[in-house]
């Protein structure tokens, strides 16, 4: 059940692949227009809650509910999306299959069409390599057209899998502030998975963060805590402020913290 | 002008019927694999159209046996072979490639029984030149019809495909959230490459339909940077190799003193050496740097140390 503002909720969901338990008892619910990190380590069950949402994945128990138009009312950006330098396409035409790409028959020549996608090129600030081979734009450049193609049927949730990974620091920055922007201009709700946080501070309305298979959900102030994500991976972890940054530490010795600081490079790569 | 015609076109050149028949039936075959290649390689799926190349060639070897025209036999063996291997659900791409691998060694073991059997039984030693490297000039018009009409149905049918094609071509999953049923537009994509490369095997041979498929298609890639002017410049060029292919293969009688070169080597070289040239030119574009192409200051390191 949804409440009236709410666009997705995901209520006590569990999630097997293959008979290995991913994700245990996910609880969370956005609103309309909220801007939403997912972050946690690789492994943690990232990809495969985005995916439980998009119903390629069925949960074992709990249950997943979107606002009317299920699937059809989501916009998604995949993970690690390889586009080869030969794929005969401008980053236009990959926008404009983001409009009609699941209708039969070739595209007709059309000025409504033409209009909507210079317009979601310009929204996205692409407009200079509109006419450029995606396969040699930038990978800042890629994000903002996948999110174009994403965003051009204004859909009401917006899925982004790790769409900071492997960015410069600038484009990583231009991303975040551009997700931010579009989320607000077209009261589109965003679910963002990361696995470093700190990008998303300034936008983050909240945060659902996961550790082996389970989530600590709230606001940022009421998750991000030393007593919360302490329960949350089952030992003593410290949460650091540096810099308005945040640095999460496992103290040394502590159960199979090493082992999680060492699948969790980006936390570690957080220490000046 | 005429006499300089006269040089490049042998005498008669036009008039032939078989070379007319060669004519329209390659010209078909090339338009179809060049429109159906270029989505085969972005798509990564060359081994698995070659593969259909090498199954259909049993389909080719029967017909041969029966008697019947061989263009339904190819036709029949290229789209059972695709079901098949696209109907094995696989979870990885390299079990893909297992199967693909696997159906074109059955396949091929399959031809080289009916191949021997046409050999021994009506002593036609031409039949496995015939089915595996075509006999462009020895081509019954009477196929004509059917030929014209597979071409027909496979266009259309690409034209149908095409948009949910490109975009799970491109990624399945973002095709997946768009609703487009990936498995059935893979399945009917190959169904449809079976047809693009029956449609070759009667002219270049089943062997050599790999060459018709993917060799336009590759050097329209290196050109184009949309997905229609890859489609239209991989028919055109697959049609002037194919017109060009005859057209040296007819004028070589005069060199080899009435023996001739077969038309399948004629046109596989001359799609081989265009797709050497575009491919040095592309490299040679590609040592000078791009004005557009210059990496990027780092500015992050900095910011972060401050």
């Amino acid at each position: 059940m949804l409440t009236r503002s709410e666009v997705l909720a995901v209520r006590q969901a569990s999630v097997s692949l293959s008979g290995h338990p991913i994700l245990k008892d996910i609880d969370f619910a956005l609103n309309a227009g909220e801007f939403c990190g997912l972050i946690g380590a690789n492994g943690s069950g990232k990809t495969t809650l985005l995916r439980t949402v998009l119903g390629f994945v069925m949960p074992t128990s709990g249950s997943v509910t979107m606002e009317a138009g299920g699937r059809a009312s989501i916009g998604y950006v995949p993970q690690k999306f390889i586009l080869d330098p030969y794929m005969p396409m401008r980053a236009r035409d990959l926008v404009a299959l983001g409009l009609d790409g699941n209708r039969l028959g070739v595209p007709l020549p059309s000025r409504g069409r033409r209009r909507k996608v210079d317009e979601m090129l310009e929204a996205v600030e692409a407009t200079p390599f509109a006419d450029q081979r995606i396969g040699s734009l930038s990978g800042g450049q890629q994000q903002r057209v996948l999110i174009a193609h994403a965003l051009i049927r204004r859909p009401r949730l917006l899925l982004l899998d790790e769409p900071l990974a492997n960015l410069d620091i600038r484009s990583v920055a231009g991303i975040v502030a551009l997700l931010r922007r579009v989320s607000r201009e077209l009261q589109t709700t965003v679910l963002l998975s990361a696995h470093d946080m700190n990008p998303l501070l300034s936008v983050m309305d909240r945060i659902v963060y996961l550790a082996h298979g389970r989530a600590a959900t709230g606001a940022i102030d009421a998750v991000v805590r030393t007593e919360v994500l302490s329960r949350l991976y089952g030992y003593h972890i410290d949460v650091v402020r540096v810099h308005g940054r945040v640095l999460v530490v496992a103290a040394e010795g502590e159960g199979d913290a090493q082992t999680a600081i060492q699948r969790d490079p980006v936390h570690v790569a957080q220490v000046p | 002008m005429t006499t300089l015609l006269s040089l490049v076109v042998a005498p008669g050149f036009f008039a032939s019927e078989p070379v007319r028949t060669a004519a329209v039936i390659g010209g078909a075959a090339a338009i179809v694999s060049g429109v159906v290649g270029v989505f085969t390689v972005i798509r990564g799926q060359s081994f698995a159209g070659h593969a259909l190349a090498d199954v259909s060639s049993a389909g080719g070897a029967g017909a041969f046996l029966l008697g019947i025209n061989p263009l339904s036999g190819f036709l029949l063996m290229g789209v059972l072979a695709a079901t098949s291997m696209e109907l094995v659900r696989v979870d990885r791409p390299s079990e893909r490639d297992l199967v693909t691998g696997i159906v074109t060694g059955a396949g091929l073991g399959v031809a080289a029984l009916l191949l021997y059997l046409n050999v021994t039984t009506s002593s036609t030693t031409g039949a496995a030149v015939t089915i595996m490297f075509g006999s462009m000039f020895t081509i019954s018009a009477s196929i004509v019809p059917l030929a014209i009409a597979v071409g027909l149905a496979a266009l259309s049918a690409m034209g149908v495909l095409y948009r949910p094609l490109l975009l799970s071509s491109l990624d399945p999953n973002l095709a997946a959230v768009q609703g487009v049923p990936v498995r059935l537009i893979g399945l009917l994509h190959l169904i449809v490459v079976a047809l693009a490369v029956a449609l070759s095997a009667i002219t270049v041979g089943a062997i050599l339909s790999t060459a018709l498929l993917i060799g336009p298609a590759a050097i329209a890639l290196n050109l184009a940077k949309r997905p229609s002017v890859a489609i239209f410049l991989a028919a055109v060029i697959g049609v002037a190799a194919t017109w060009g292919g005859i057209l040296l293969a007819y004028d070589s009688y005069e060199w080899t003193g009435g023996h001739g070169w077969p038309v399948s080597f004629c046109i596989v070289a001359l799609i081989f050496a265009a797709y050497v040239v575009v491919a040095e030119i592309r490299l040679g574009s590609r040592r000078q740097p791009e004005p557009g192409l210059k990496p990027r200051p780092r500015e992050g390191r900095a910011t972060t140390a401050g």
